[in-house]
């Protein structure tokens, strides 16, 4: 009796474990990965509008700021997290996150730390998909395997890596594809239509548009080769699209939303916001939150595609 | 064009700049081989910049000596003082013909960035050179001379302020402008197909080189030495001789014993900065570590990927000389030859004397003496006076 159970058990899960295996053949064939089935996918499709995706910076300028700092942020609308784990040259950024990074890290910032807080994050019951953004070094030295692993068990969702293009990602995607992380690509308005498909056709998670030529950075104004760019891969690729490098305004998220764009990323801007407050490790917390608080609702309202 | 050498090189870059570094590679492709783009360069670099330089049999530095033969290959006596003019003038070409309108470059010793801005001047294009705080202050005379040939010398204070963060900045800066600024890199290093560019341009000096002691001795050289900071000079001098027996060495900065810029000599690891997978200096976390040296041109912390294979390959040694060594030289050299060296070059001239002693009065030693102190000189000046 009792080996029956078991076998119509074994037998149950292996039936599960087909329909997964079909679910995420079926999402290969249209260019997505399964572990987009995951948290990211899900913020996806149940957002009304663009989710708004905020950029912080790992350690700046203190751990507790940005456990203090995502908890805000998530509290005032936001639908993911994008962390950054800093780098020494980071030379995707502007000067601001170049700025926030240099103080994380003379403030002792390492990877493991970071991946510690993500943990934290997680233990203290915020649920929005968190998406790791380093540079490739910082996950080569730490060894690509075990530092996704690393960060899986931490309890991200994605990755980012600026400097790891599609001609450089094959081992990263495959590892990250194996580990069950999504691995996220960049596209830029400069990217050509067949360019946009081979990126999208090795991407999962989501499409990251840059809305810029240059680096991160707040701008005054949207660009219409940006728009254009957001409204290309939706036309060519069924992931989601998010946005970043360069919004700094509701009138950009809403412009954006408005184009199609699924996500938001906001990274400069709040940095801006807050480093008003920083002097040297320390932070005036109280107004450095509430000031981050206030934006960061106008842009979640922005994000639904009214301003 | 290959991408990699071996398992170093390759292109990690953001992706605005995939399409901006495919058009690159293409246009060179194209004029490597287009007889007019080179009879052009070739004028130039007669007429200009001064080639081919001579090989020097250094007579009274080889009796002090007293082993080898040492030879110097003349590159300090081209136009602007050093090696760079080559690579300048062939990349600052290129640009023109890719109809861009502006050269940026990084420097750190200053060499680079007087080059670039005379190669700006000279083709009538705008021209910014990003140089670390820290090079600025050692190298002052070059910051100058670069204001004087029209170009914006950009201070760089983040990070090491060295080179790696002046390659930084200019990074951002190809970014956002590549449509049209050509980002003119100074060494055999940066993303595919920068190294390949830069070596291409710089075995001018192998060429010759090989020709000239060919001419004097009827026979190859034992050996070949050449410092290494990027590794363009040595690149330049070695790619000439990959065929033959003749032994080379790449010299880096050893800086104070402590701290270095060694990256082939067993410290460095392998890992991925400025667009390249290559060795390089880090700490545990994977952060790129500061490096020091005497000579700004050898403070760097990766080095040129090609110079990373052929040290797994075994096909070139890499050692290491410290600032009082180099220092030594650079003296040495003066006295005994009435010739002032690079800091950088005084490294390979360190090495060399080292060798020569060992080595037997039949062998031959080239030294690639990569460019002129004068920049230097205010420097030593100052640390010596300090000690």
């Amino acid at each position: 009796m009792k080996k029956i159970k078991v076998r119509a058990q074994t037998a149950s899960r292996l039936s599960k474990a087909r329909k997964a295996t079909r679910i995420a053949r079926a999402f290969a064939s249209k260019g997505c990965d399964a572990s987009s089935h995951s948290s990211l996918a899900r913020a996806f499709s149940s957002a009304n509008g663009a989710i708004f995706m905020p950029y912080v910076c790992c350690g700046d300028p203190n751990e507790k700021f940005t456990m203090h700092l995502v908890s805000a942020l998530v509290t005032s609308g936001a639908g993911a997290i994008e962390l950054g784990i800093p780098f020494s040259d980071p030379i995707a950024d502007g000067k601001t996150i170049a700025a926030a990074s240099g103080r994380a890290l003379s403030g002792g910032m390492t990877p493991k730390k970071a991946i510690a807080i993500i943990a934290k994050i997680r233990k203290s019951g915020i649920e929005v998909p968190i998406i790791v953004m380093t540079y490739y070094n910082v996950v080569y030295a730490a060894g690509t395997s075990h530092f996704l692993s690393a960060i899986k068990a931490a309890g991200a969702d994605g990755l980012i890596i600026p400097d790891a293009p599609i001609e450089e990602s094959g081992s990263l995607r495959k590892l990250c594809k194996f580990t069950g992380i999504d691995f996220i690509q960049l596209i830029t308005p400069n990217c050509s239509d067949s360019r946009l498909k081979k990126i999208a056709s090795v991407a999962s998670g989501f499409l990251y548009a840059v809305s810029v030529l240059g680096t991160t950075g707040a701008r005054k104004n949207v660009s219409a080769d940006a728009i254009s760019l957001v409204k290309r891969a939706k036309g060519i690729s069924r992931l989601p699209v998010a946005v970043g490098f360069g919004i700094s305004k509701p009138a950009h998220a809403c412009a954006f939303a408005n184009a199609g764009a699924d996500g938001i990323i906001v990274g400069s801007e709040i940095v801006n916001i807050y480093s008003k407050y920083v002097k040297g490790r320390k932070i005036d917390e109280k107004r450095a939150l509430s000031a981050v608080s206030r934006f960061a609702r106008k842009m979640a309202n922005a994000c639904t595609g009214k301003n | 064009m290959k991408r990699y050498f071996g398992k170093f090189g390759g292109q990690f870059v953001p992706e605005t700049l995939v399409p901006a570094l495919k058009d690159l590679e293409e246009a060179y492709t194209k004029l490597k081989h287009d007889k007019p783009f080179q009879s052009e360069l070739s004028r130039l670099l007669a007429t200009y910049a001064g080639r081919p330089t001579s090989l020097y049999f250094a007579k009274r530095l080889t009796a002090h000596a007293g082993g080898a033969k040492i030879y110097l290959k003349r590159e300090d006596l081209l136009h602007t003082g050093a090696h760079k003019i080559n690579n300048a003038i062939g990349q600052g070409l290129l640009a023109k013909r890719m109809g861009k309108t502006r050269l940026i470059a990084e420097t750190g010793a200053g060499q680079h960035g007087v080059a670039t801005a005379t190669a700006a001047a000279l083709f009538g294009m705008e021209c910014d050179i990003y140089m670390g705080s820290t090079d600025a202050a050692r190298q002052a005379p070059n910051v100058y001379r670069m204001k004087l040939l029209g170009a914006n010398v950009r201070i760089v204070d983040t990070g090491s302020k060295t080179l790696k963060d002046a390659i930084n900045e200019a990074m951002r800066d190809y970014t956002a402008n590549f449509r049209t600024t050509h980002y003119l890199i100074g060494s055999a290093l940066g993303p595919h197909p920068y190294p390949s560019i830069v070596r291409d341009f710089q075995s001018v000096i192998g060429a010759e080189a090989r020709r000239q002691i060919l001419a004097a001795e009827k026979r190859l050289p034992d050996c070949l030495v050449a410092c290494v900071g990027g590794g363009s000079n040595a690149i330049g001098m070695f790619h000439s001789f990959f065929k033959d027996d003749t032994c080379m060495v790449g010299v880096e900065a050893g800086g104070d014993g402590r701290r270095h810029a060694s990256r082939l000599t067993g410290k460095g690891k392998i890992g991925i900065l400025h667009g390249m997978i290559t060795y390089l200096l880090e700490d545990k976390h994977g952060q790129i570590a500061d490096t020091y040296s005497v000579s700004a041109g050898l403070d760097y912390p990766a080095v040129g990927p090609q110079h990373s294979l052929l040290m797994e390959e075994g096909r070139v040694k890499y050692v290491s000389v410290e600032d009082k060594e180099a220092l030594g030289a650079f003296h040495l050299l003066s006295k005994t030859e009435g010739i002032i060296p690079a800091l950088e070059s005084a490294h390979a001239v360190a090495y060399a004397l080292l060798l020569a002693k060992k080595l037997d009065r039949k062998k031959i030693i080239v030294v690639n003496l990569s460019g002129r102190g004068d920049k230097d000189i205010d420097h030593v000046r100052k640390i010596e006076g300090e000690r």
